[in-house]
């Protein structure tokens, strides 16, 4: 009825090509940016934006950024916290030496600066897999946050080691600092998970992303056809530590404005950004919207409907918290060990079908 | 998406439910979950019980009756961001913060700043707020971490007979930014009495303190102190124990000198010290209203069963500075419903005298002082207390020492001075 290919004719190869080729899809993926952009910035208050919005969308960038590495170049990484804390860092740095850059730079450099951390901690790829990969980025996450606690440069000699976010404006209008807008907030981010969001779906289903996934099914077979596994894994390790790189500059400069490498930046991060990526789905750039979304907001969604609704002890309803969400993980994985993404995909063929279904 | 629905249902549905507008609203940012729920909790439990008290014994403050929603941090900043949203909006907005975790209170400094709402953080957070010209919205009285570590060093100084000359120092510290507050004057204190300072780090949630300890048992340094929080002090102490190290020359901040941090080392506690900012043990008049306007009428907050420990005194003494500071915000305003720059103006106005502590049924718990625009950090003034394990008690071992407030104004004002130059603030008194 209304999720079919018939009807839409393509009469070019661009058309041909096109992300969303389904007429439905691509009215649909209108409606949400328009959504994102047009209405939700002017009803958006400092709550909804400080508490879910804000972090939604930047944990949707670190999760592209792992999903590029672990669901579409098959290297396990538990270094996600690591790289985004060298993001943070390098934004810090950059926006207090160069006050008069501006910060959208700031952030794109602090990704590139993590970029290239990326591919260091990247090389041991070339030798390891699987379990040992992970067990080297490992290290990294630990090195990292051990580095930007030991070494006072890294947050300007300050006496608690605590970095904070100077004001800087994007067009005259305030984007970091405790002045900013809600509406700022969300615009930078939402413009930065948009650029995301599209670089990363058109590199995965280019030539890049075709290498990068020849090598995750089997890296022998992939060599022998001609991908270089050397470019292939270290070109899967630049850019999602470019991704995570501006996901950790954006968490500290729009979103916290004052970090504690240790505390923000520890191997929790590392595991939620990985969990969302298992939840939303390998392999899915819509799975690490999906799976952010899921774990930004379900815990706040229960403590709402626990404390504010029902009005349980705050302890009782943090505890629930934990259990709900740690049941509701392993349940997704026996249940749907492909994640949201598949969900979405089984319901998209659902819908093809609908309402003749054989 | 359709989660979000649920959450924008479940949130105007919690905003039509909120409290009347009338109320005086201090929202609680407490944790009682996670590695630093063992401290958190008495605290927590003692800034609701007062509160509840107010209400229950006088109808609330002037009375306006006083509304405490509680939020669960979890010592987490992210989840304090949340908190912090989430309360500050609360009925006619809220008055004061105390977050109890000088992670999130740097986080909420520039927050309050903007938002116009003060921010309390008793013995903790960023020193130099105590720089009232810099810092308008955030308080630290009655005393902070250069303080606590001056005044560690003054009672080290006592014992020894007047000289540190060759001795050596170590500080065992959280790795963050509330453990790293105390060394740049320990380090100016090195430098001035020629005492030689190790630090030692110890990584959040620092259960893991072997190496640590080993190093400690290697150099035989001739005290520690102790900037802990958490399970963290529970396992130094175990550990410090272990090695058989002096307790007596084991000296904590007032952050690491509860009841939960001593009992799990068992004997082998005995003797440890730890700062205190003010008076120990149930004896006061105060306790008797707890009990009979909130224990035993079935309100007590949390599990009921930290009654009169040390932190459950701290949570108790910081609500009632904050009711102080509201009575006083009532006076000048001239009427009960005070707003949050009201209740700023009574707490730089606020006077606690003796007489009053003792109206108050608290003669004696803590110091008498003023606050200023030029001073929000109190006396800066803190006893000594000693664990006994056999009895499971602690006692006062000396009256309230003075830290050497030179010293410290001079860090204050390095300090506060680079942060106005940091923000682009111009530090003025009115």
């Amino acid at each position: 009825m209304f999720y079919r290919e018939a009807g839409d004719f393509k009469t070019s190869y661009g058309a041909d090509n096109q992300t969303f080729p389904i007429k439905f899809d691509r009215y649909r993926y209108y409606a949400v940016l328009a959504i994102a952009y047009l209405v939700i910035p002017f009803i958006i208050n400092d709550y909804w934006a400080n508490a879910l919005f804000v972090p939604f969308l930047i944990y949707a960038i670190a999760a592209i950024g792992l999903n590029i590495l672990v669901g579409y170049g098959g290297q396990v990484s538990l270094g996600t916290g690591g790289f985004m804390a060298v993001g943070a860092y390098a934004a810090y740095k950059l926006m207090t030496a160069f006050p008069d850059v501006s910060i959208m730079i700031h952030v794109i450099l602090a990704g590139g600066i993590t970029a290239i951390v990326g591919v260091l901690f990247g090389l041991p790829s070339l030798r390891i897999k699987g379990f040992y990969l992970a067990v080297a980025t490992l290290a990294a996450q630990f090195f990292l946050v051990w580095l930007f606690n030991k070494v006072p440069w890294f947050y300007n000699y300050s006496a608690s080691g605590q970095i904070n976010a100077p004001e800087r404006t994007v067009f005259g209008v305030l984007v970091t600092g405790p002045n900013t807008e809600a509406w700022a907030k969300y615009l930078i981010c939402l413009v930065f998970v948009t650029a995301a969001g599209i670089i990363a779906r058109n590199l995965t289903r280019g030539s890049v992303g075709r290498k990068w996934m020849a090598i995750r099914d089997m890296d022998i077979a992939a060599e022998i056809i001609g991908v270089n596994p050397l470019t292939a894994k270290l070109s899967a390790f630049a850019v999602s530590s470019f991704f995570i790189g501006v996901s950790g500059a954006l968490f500290f400069a729009v979103y916290l404005g004052a970090v504690e490498v240790g505390e923000a930046f520890g191997i929790n991060k590392s595991f939620l950004v990985l969990f969302m990526v298992i939840i939303g789905g390998l392999g899915s750039i819509f799975g690490s919207f999906a799976g952010a979304a899921f774990l930004v907001l379900l815990p706040v969604a229960l403590k709402i409907v626990g404390v504010d609704v029902l009005g349980w002890p705050t302890d009782i309803v943090s505890h629930l918290q934990l259990v709900i969400v740690g049941a509701l993980i392993v349940i997704f994985l026996i249940a749907e060990p492909h994640g949201l993404a598949q969900l979405w995909r089984v319901a998209k063929e659902k819908l093809r079908l609908w309402p003749f279904p054989y | 998406m359709k989660m979000k629905k649920i959450a924008a249902l479940a949130l105007t549905s919690a905003l039509v439910a909120g409290p009347a507008m009338a109320d005086l609203v201090f929202p609680s940012l407490s944790y009682r979950t996670g590695p630093y729920a063992a401290n958190g909790i008495p605290f927590a439990d003692g800034y609701m019980d007062y509160f509840t008290m107010l209400n229950e014994r006088d109808g609330g403050i002037g009375g306006v009756r006083i509304d405490v929603p509680e939020c669960e941090t979890g010592y987490n900043t992210e989840k304090g961001v949340e908190c912090y949203e989430s309360t500050k909006d609360i009925g006619a907005g809220a008055l004061i913060y105390q977050p109890l975790s000088t992670g999130i209170t740097y986080q909420l400094i520039p927050k309050v700043s903007a938002d116009g709402i003060p921010l309390h953080t008793m013995g903790y957070g960023r020193t130099s707020a105590m720089d009232g010209a810099t810092f308008p919205w955030v308080f630290n009285y009655p005393a902070n971490y250069w303080d606590g570590a001056s005044i560690a060093i003054n009672h080290i100084t006592d014992l020894e007979g007047g000289s540190l000359e060759g001795k050596s120092i170590a500080l065992v510290y959280h790795n963050s930014a509330y453990g790293k507050e105390p060394i740049r004057t320990l380090q100016d204190l090195s430098a001035q009495m020629g005492f030689k300072l190790t630090e030692i780090p110890v990584d959040h949630p620092g259960q893991e303190q072997k190496s640590q300890w080993l190093q400690i048992r290697r150099e035989r340094p001739d005290y520690v102190l102790m900037w802990g929080w958490g399970v963290m002090n529970q396992v130094a102490i175990q550990e410090a124990s272990n090695i058989n190290f002096p307790m007596d020359h084991f000296i904590g901040v007032w952050w690491s000198g509860s009841e939960n941090d001593v009992v799990p080392a068992g004997a082998g506690a005995d003797g440890y010290k730890a700062l205190n900012m003010h008076a120990i043990g149930t004896d006061f008049p105060v306790y008797a209203d707890i009990q009979a306007h909130v224990v035993d009428k079935g309100l007590a907050a949390g599990a009921g069963d930290q009654i009169g420990s040390v932190l459950y005194s701290r949570g108790m003494y910081a609500a009632m500075l904050a009711a102080e500071a509201a009575r006083t915000a009532q006076e000048i305003a001239g009427h009960g419903d005070i707003t949050a720059a009201e209740m700023r103006a009574g707490m730089e106005a606020l006077s606690i005298t003796d007489a009053r502590m003792e109206e108050l049924g608290m003669a004696g718990f803590g110091p008498a002082f003023d606050v200023s625009c030029q001073n929000h950090g109190g006396p800066g003034l803190a006893y000594i207390q000693q664990w006994d394990a056999d009895t499971q008690t602690w006692s006062l071992v000396t009256d309230l020492i003075a830290s050497d407030r030179e010293l410290i104004g001079k860090l204050v004002e390095e300090d506060a001075a680079a942060y106005a130059a940091e923000n682009n603030i111009t530090p003025a008194c009115n």
